[in-house]
């Protein structure tokens, strides 16, 4: 087990550390201590290793992560694991705003609530929240799964595209051309996947699901009101 | 036959036949005017400014035996590894998409024959830019399509776009015509949609966070890469404050002329302000943080000649950036298509249908026979002979001011033909010593 105390080390090698591990690295744990809300933690690694994050982070905690499996046990600032490309990002407490906002891919957990605008502009990311989330979220999705065990708030899933949402609680309201769609068996089973991947075991069937109504993907002067 | 002597018709100069015929356009579409290039309008530019030229108090450069110093480094503030230009013009950030992948390469090409960089723009990083140019910035765009950290990690410099000249303050969009199967993959959108790409950051607001942003994408890059901040001219004090102390190495200013691919022509046409406007904010704004040169200053918009390029840098730029007058030198517009401008509905030189995807040049298309029209090879020669021109023109300039450097220029080297400009470039009206508003407001 590799530790960093950013009480005392700085954040440039910390990342430095952590971005010099190779495919092949044996230092696959790390430990970050006293992380206080620091920004731009564990972003840009490329190795398959385990960081464990003991506290709270600020802005960009695992920016745009590829294989690395990054544990906050804390609460994370705006836009966690934001274009994150392949991965884990597991949230202990809560996720402030644009959580995994325009994440290419990987699963970003938040077991706690995210606030708004998360997942937006998301781009084949798979996002679990435990708890709920706050408006916009899903703004311009266009690819990738977000879960929501909790609520959502107003505007869920603005001018999105293909992403699919997966709303176990109450919708306050849909954004522009977003609608409830049918659950078919192979939504359940994507469903399923995820919560199991999450460590959660809600029952799928329990989950309402929202998609574009692709009214908006050609400009038509009659959609003017919903641009 | 009544010989009773008839006025002439008259158009109005409110209702021009032009504003007519967009009107009944208007009407029959029910759809805003979408067009590629910059603002078409007249507004006070670089024409309007004349250089002094040497005189007894001022001697000049013997002009080919004298050097007069190109090169400029964009980037030293910060990052470890700044660019080092041979000539102070840029390419600018034109996507592919917007762009076929034989023009990006042609870019490259021109640019690297040059020593100067290019830049990716709304969609990614190609390959063919990659492979072909020695320099390349790396946009990040709110839209994020194809932002990955390997590309990132492959780039030269990374330019956060926060705005751009044609439509500051709004986002992209590309019809759906240009959308092929390679251009939606790149995006992650499905193929054929008309995309619209967002005006905002997806993950911040404001220069606070701005300044967050620029030190994630430095631990992203190992603090080596020059971070440019791109704006349109919209507040160019304020604006240019604002990156500089958010931690820009380089501001990119794009004044209203500035081209873009497909935009509102209602944006390009009344928003923003024009480009000579823009420079002098721009450049007290970095004075009065200490940071002029330091953080260096790129001016586009309407570039489009070495005397261009010459007032630029007098007014204080460091290097300025090119985009329509690339494609231009590429092929963009060239008579010998007339005959398909002219099927377009169009002609030679006016043509600005980019969005289309139907450019009889092969430059704005992704269809695939057009774009092989253009030889990326002769046309990247093309654009290295024309960034040459640029050069020469700009050294001549400079040489007849007495500059051993282009960046020597300085405001005191130019006069100002209108008071607009006079008053926008703060030098003085061509022949007094006055400009509007000087020694304060
Ligand atoms: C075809 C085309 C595509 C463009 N695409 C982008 C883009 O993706 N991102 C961007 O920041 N600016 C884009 N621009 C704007 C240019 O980067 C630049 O600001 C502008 O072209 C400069 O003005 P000029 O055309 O008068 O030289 C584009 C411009 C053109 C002409």
């Amino acid at each position: 087990m590799q530790r960093h105390d950013l009480a005392t080390d700085d954040l440039r090698s910390l990342n430095a550390a952590l971005q010099a591990q190779a495919a092949h690295t044996n230092q696959t744990e790390w430990e970050v201590l006293n992380p206080r809300g620091a920004h731009a933690i564990a972003v840009g690694l490329d190795a398959p290793i385990d960081v464990t994050v003991n506290g709270s982070t600020g802005y960009y905690c695992a920016g745009m992560n590829k294989q690395a499996r990054i544990h906050v046990t804390g609460s994370a600032g705006p836009g966690v694991a934001e274009n994150m490309m392949s991965g884990t990002v597991v949230i202990d407490g809560d996720a402030s705003q644009y959580a995994g906002a325009s994440g290419h891919g990987g699963l970003l957990v938040v077991r706690g609530n995210a606030a708004s605008r998360c997942g937006i502009s998301m781009k084949g990311i798979d996002i679990v929240v435990g708890g709920n989330v706050g408006h916009m979220s899903a703004f311009m999705a266009q690819k990738g799964s977000l879960v929501v065990c909790g609520d959502a708030g107003e505007a869920l899933g603005d001018s999105l595209y293909e992403a699919r949402l997966y709303v176990r609680g109450s919708v306050k309201s849909l954004g522009a051309d977003c609608v409830e769609k049918e659950m078919r068996d192979h939504h359940r089973a994507e469903l399923g996947r995820l919560l199991a991947a999450a460590g959660l075991d809600h029952d799928p069937g329990s989950f309402r699901r929202y998609g574009s109504a692709r009214q908006l993907y050609h400009f038509h002067v009659d959609n003017a009101g919903a641009y | 036959m009544d010989d009773t002597p008839r006025t002439l018709p008259r158009y109005s100069a409110t209702l021009t036949p032009e504003v007519m015929s967009e009107i009944r356009r208007a009407a029959a579409t029910g759809i805003y005017d979408i067009r590629g290039g910059g603002a078409k309008r007249r507004v006070p530019h670089f024409d309007d400014l004349l250089f002094l030229g040497a005189s007894i108090s001022r001697y000049p450069l013997e002009g080919y035996r004298e050097a007069c110093g190109t090169g400029v480094v964009l980037g030293s503030r910060f990052a470890k590894t700044p660019l080092e230009l041979k000539i102070p013009i840029t390419i600018a950030g034109m996507s592919f998409g917007s762009l076929s992948g034989q023009a990006k390469e042609a870019l490259g090409r021109g640019a690297t024959l040059a020593g100067t960089s290019t830049t990716t723009g709304d969609g990614g990083m190609t390959e063919e830019e990659r492979g072909h140019s020695a320099m390349l910035v790396y946009q990040l765009l709110p839209s994020r399509y194809g932002m990955n950290p390997d590309d990132l990690r492959r780039a030269d410099a990374i330019e956060i776009v926060v705005g751009q000249g044609a439509k500051p303050g709004g986002g992209g969009m590309l019809l759906g015509q240009k959308i092929t199967e390679r251009v939606a993959g790149m995006r992650d959108l499905p193929q054929g949609i008309d995309q619209r790409s967002a005006c905002r950051h997806p993950d911040w607001t404001g220069p606070d966070d701005m300044e967050i942003k620029i030190l994630e994408l430095r631990e992203i890059t190992g603090w080596e890469k020059p971070i440019y901040v791109k704006i349109g001219g919209a507040r160019p004090y304020y604006d240019t404050a604002l990156a500089a102390k958010a931690g820009a190495d380089v501001v990119v200013l794009d004044g209203m002329q500035g081209g873009t691919a497909a935009t509102q022509d209602v944006f390009i046409e009344h928003v923003g302000q024009p480009t000579l406007a823009c420079i002098r904010p721009a450049v007290r704004a970095l004075q009065d943080l200490g940071l002029h040169r330091e953080v260096q200053l790129v001016v586009s918009g309407g570039i489009r000649t070495g005397a261009d390029v010459a007032k630029a840098l007098a007014l204080g730029a460091d290097a300025v950036s090119i985009g329509t007058a690339a494609l231009v030198a590429l092929g963009d517009n060239d008579p010998r298509w007339e005959e398909e401008y002219r099927a377009l509905g169009t002609t030679a030189g006016a043509y600005d249908d980019w969005h289309e995807g139907r450019d009889p040049a092969g430059i704005t298309t992704q269809n695939e026979a057009l774009a092989a029209r253009l030889d990326p090879v002769a046309a990247g020669r093309r654009l290295q002979n024309y960034l040459a021109v640029l050069t020469l023109e700009a050294q001549t300039i400079a040489r007849a001011c007495g500059k051993s450097h282009l960046l020597n220029l300085e405001p005191e080297d130019l006069c100002a033909l209108t008071m607009e400009a006079a008053a926008m470039a703060q030098v003085p009206l061509a022949g007094t010593d006055w400009w509007p508003g000087k020694g304060g407001m």
